[in-house]
């Protein structure tokens, strides 16, 4: 009783505060939203275009992220490194990137400075220039980070292969840094026909948090991006996933001391769910049932209790542009196989399926998921990042608000339920990590 | 607001002061009754506390057991009296706090962030007190630990970036306790007791060996208060001795450490510098313009923008208690190996010979001193700060003064500074590869 009146009491505190963030959208449909935050006289500016490899096809991957690198190479008006150098100038730093479903360019600088960045980014969204010498030493610095960040790393590879493995015709299946493949071939033409293709103001929004004044920022975005042309921008083809009708398996070796396992369950996401929204917020409460914290079950059942896992979790992301997947994923404990992890997680799920969870677990989860939502708002940059997710799949950014009552609303019957539909085996996509020596 | 009318005005326009008198930070500090340091900053911004508890009780202290004092670290969440890892877990879990803790080659700590309502912070204020004073050591959790902590230990040498990493320690710190880092080693992780445990936190999680920072929805009073309450089960003890210099060896030289990929790491460096050491702004401002300072940087522009040789590339000073590295390093295909490592040792004996142009330190001042606030923008990094500056005894106009001690240094004095703290010939370099 007591611990409800306090969750009561707390939802108060936070929600008064997220009403002072304003939208906008310019005649060229641009949209700029701004979250007035005066704690520090300092600004989050990001501009994001909705392009990422999710819009992109066989042969081609990983230009959008090429593209995302050309951007600092010069336009008609700048040198290539001009844009940083000035930003950096102006003490401020800027960097930028790109996922699934969205490329986003961002700098943080004092606030009286967000000028220079609108002006900046407003030049570069139309007036890029491609030159070749520059595309090629960029493509070899790609091709290095995709060596370090993939090609080194065997759990990183191993991931690329468990949703290349897991989607079939969703472009889901291509990686954000693209297949070394394709990197080797990757003309510059591709880069500049992406550009073309996809930035233009009613592609893209402008995100701005910080210590300022929202009708000045917007007064100040239409001065530098109103005169932008627009484009004709057609939405990406669909390119549904088929039916997944039976489990699937791949084993990777590689340089790795301990074997890994991700398995993962086809599961929905928001945009396009409207009628399955329930079961949306029910498989993300699921999650933090499972792994919210050293109290959660996984923690307690598996790296505690049997000790089964020496690291363990679970991921849901209900804010992806295309369906996705429910992971597991951990380090078997020594002497251990993975078939007996996977067999550890699906006994978690089945205790799910079969029994409600208790009323202390979703009470944790709330008080959870309000404080977060403090805690949240200690960083602007993530803020900004929160609201430019969610604009960039075409969610509306005030689900933010909303949130904690939707995570509020879900019950244990709630969980239950998507426990059971969502967790077949049919659905089910396993990839497991082998050292190399026992390759034979 | 917006007085910038031209961008390219504003790379030709002087050095950059803001209006820092309005936006410093009012550190108060005070000492505990059992003699904890405390620094605090009070904002009512966010309903939130943010409270570290650091000791000098990182690694540089494990003696023969390497690895002890993350082991130690690590065992402070499992368990205190009669209240179990699970326990601990459910109670700061259920009000939505977040207990954390690290612990580096200097210092270990224990974290806390928490709403700042009373039914919260009060559930939790005193199990972190006990936790962080009264860790129970289970044997259950010590078991549970070293395993995992065993099987990282064993991924370490398959993951080409910390071989690298840790092949460079042991050669900088030959003599030294900053030779093997926090990982431990597998022979000394499997020898630690239950005892060794016990021991080692009751001589270095004392409150003599403690800095506590606070920030944020507290007033001064309450802050005192809670000061006492968090510190309150801690024993007085003894700071712990300060750590010996490092002997710099005459002459540095190259290891190769053979390694299957299809990209080389190198790193290069040696050690120098101190917290609050004299050379600490001239060096700080020349790495920033050596390669300290991302995309404007002299080693991005020549190495990765120029000629496309590496993803990242970067060169730091890590000033520690006692003398931290310097370091370079970038990863680069093995065929590339020779040019890129030549590149970047030519371009630091370039450097050090003459010096950053004016335009170069005028450049990096801008944006040192301009990007000030972003330094202290969130609790988090205000209450790392606090912790920083209690933890090395740095003065509390630390953060203030920065960007006065910055602009103050000169053309000659990073020369000099550099040519006297970074001899080109100490230089260890390590290469990571198949090349070697």
């Amino acid at each position: 009783m007591i611990k409800n009146l306090f969750l009561f009491l707390t939802l108060f505190t936070v929600l008064p505060l997220q009403a002072n963030t304003v939208e906008s959208i310019l005649e060229n449909g641009m949209k700029i939203i701004v979250r007035e935050d005066h704690r520090a006289p300092v600004v989050a500016s990001q501009v994001w275009y909705r392009i990422g490899s999710t819009y992109e096809y066989d042969g081609i991957t990983g230009v959008s992220h090429v593209l995302e690198h050309m951007m600092f190479k010069g336009t008609k008006k700048l040198k290539p490194g001009d844009f940083s150098e000035i930003i950096a100038a102006n003490g401020g730093s800027d960097n930028a990137f790109t996922s699934h479903d969205f490329t986003g360019y961002h700098q943080r600088i004092a606030s009286d400075r967000l000028e220079i960045c609108l002006e900046l980014e407003a030049d570069r969204m139309r007036n890029v220039i491609f030159l070749q010498e520059e595309f090629n030493k960029e493509l070899a610095v790609v091709q290095e980070e995709r060596r370090w960040r993939v090609d080194n790393k065997p759990k990183s590879k191993l991931f690329e292969q468990f949703y290349a493995t897991a989607f079939l015709s969703s472009p889901k299946r291509i990686p954000v840094i693209g297949w070394m493949g394709d990197l080797e071939s990757l003309e510059m033409k591709d880069a500049a026909d992406w550009y073309q293709q996809w930035y233009a103001p009613n592609n893209a929004t402008l995100v701005v948090v910080g210590d300022v004044d929202s009708n000045e920022v917007i007064k100040l975005a239409k001065k530098y991006f109103a005169k932008l042309k627009p484009s004709d921008i057609k939405p990406p083809k669909l390119r549904p996933e088929i039916a997944q009708t039976g489990e699937r398996r791949i084993k990777l070796y590689g340089q790795t001391a301990s074997p890994y396992m991700i398995m993962g369950y086809k599961t929905p996401v928001l945009v396009g769910n409207k009628d399955k929204v329930k079961d949306i917020y029910a498989l993300d409460v699921m999650s933090a049932i499972l792994d919210g914290g050293s109290s959660a079950r996984i923690a307690k059942n598996m790296l505690r209790g049997t000790e089964i896992a020496a690291d363990a979790g679970t991921s849901y992301d209900p804010f992806d542009r295309l369906s996705g997947l429910f992971l597991f994923a951990g380090t078997p404990s020594e002497g251990v196989k993975p078939e007996q992890l996977e067999q550890a997680f699906k006994s978690e799920i089945k205790d799910l399926q079969d029994t409600p969870v208790t009323s202390k677990e979703l009470e944790r989860v709330k008080a959870q998921v309000i404080a977060s939502k403090v805690f949240e708002r200690d960083s602007m940059f993530y803020t900004g990042m929160q609201i430019g997710m969610l604009d960039s799949v075409g969610l509306d950014w005030r689900i933010l608000d909303t949130y904690v009552d939707d995570i509020r609303s879900i019950t244990a019957e709630d969980v239950q339920r998507v426990a059971k539909e969502y967790f077949d085996s049919s659905q089910l996509t396993v990839a497991t990590l082998w050292p190399e020596q026992e390759s034979k | 607001m917006m007085n910038m009318k031209k961008w390219v005005l504003a790379l030709t326009s002087s050095v950059v002061l803001l209006s820092q008198s309005a936006f410093a930070l009012d550190i108060q500090t005070w000492k505990t009754s059992n003699g904890v340091e405390v620094l605090f900053v009070e904002s009512h911004d966010l309903p939130m506390i943010d409270v570290r508890l650091a000791f000098k009780a990182g690694s540089s202290r494990d003696g023969d057991l390497y690895g002890i004092s993350r082991l130690v670290n690590a065992l402070i969440v499992e368990g205190t009296g009669d209240y179990s890892s699970e326990d601990v877990a459910e109670n700061f879990e259920s009000v939505g706090a977040e207990l954390g803790h690290d612990s580096l080659r200097d210092m270990a700590f224990v974290s806390l962030r928490s709403l700042s309502d009373k039914q919260a912070w009060e559930k939790v204020v005193d199990l972190f007190a006990r936790v962080s004073a009264l860790p129970s050591f289970p044997l259950d959790a010590i078991e549970r630990d070293r395993k995992s902590m065993l099987i990282s230990l064993a991924n370490r040498e398959k993951e080409i970036g910390d071989v690298a990493e840790d092949t460079f320690y042991k050669n900088l710190y030959k003599n030294h306790v900053y030779k093997v880092g926090r990982a431990g080693t597998k022979q000394t992780m499997q020898a630690i007791t239950q005892k060794n445990l016990s021991d080692f936190h009751s001589k270095y999680y004392v409150a003599n060996n403690a800095t506590l920072a606070l920030m944020g929805d507290l007033t001064l009073d309450q802050a005192k208060q809670y000061a006492e309450q968090i510190t309150q089960y801690l024993k007085a003890g003894q700071k712990a001795s300060p750590i010996e210099a490092v002997k710099m060896a005459e002459q540095g030289g190259t290891i190769k450490v053979p390694f299957k990929t299809s990209q080389t790491h190198i790193i290069q460096g040696l050690p120098v510098m101190k917290r609050g050491d004299d050379d600490y702004y001239a060096l700080y401002l020349g790495n920033h313009i050596l390669g300290g300072s991302g995309f404007s940087s002299r080693l991005m522009q020549e190495i990765r923008e120029n000629r496309g040789l590496s993803y990242s590339v970067y060169s730091y000073f890590l000033p520690m208690e006692s003398n931290g590295p310097f370091q370079m390093a970038l990863q680069t295909k093995n065929h590339q190996v020779d040019e890129a490592s030549q590149l970047l040792n030519q371009m630091l004996v370039d450097f050090i010979k003459d010096g950053p142009t004016d335009a170069e330190i005028d450049h990096s001042k801008k944006n040192i001193t301009g990007s000030f606030p972003l330094k202290i923008d969130s609790n988090n990094k205000i209450v790392e700060y606090l912790s920083l500056i209690g933890f090395y005894d740095l003065p509390l106009d630390y953060l203030d003064s920065f960007n006065a001690n910055i602009l103050k240094v000169t053309s000659e004095d990073i020369k000099d500074a550099f040519s006297r703290r970074v001899k080109p010939e100490q230089l260890i370099r390590v290469i990571v590869g198949e090349a070697s």
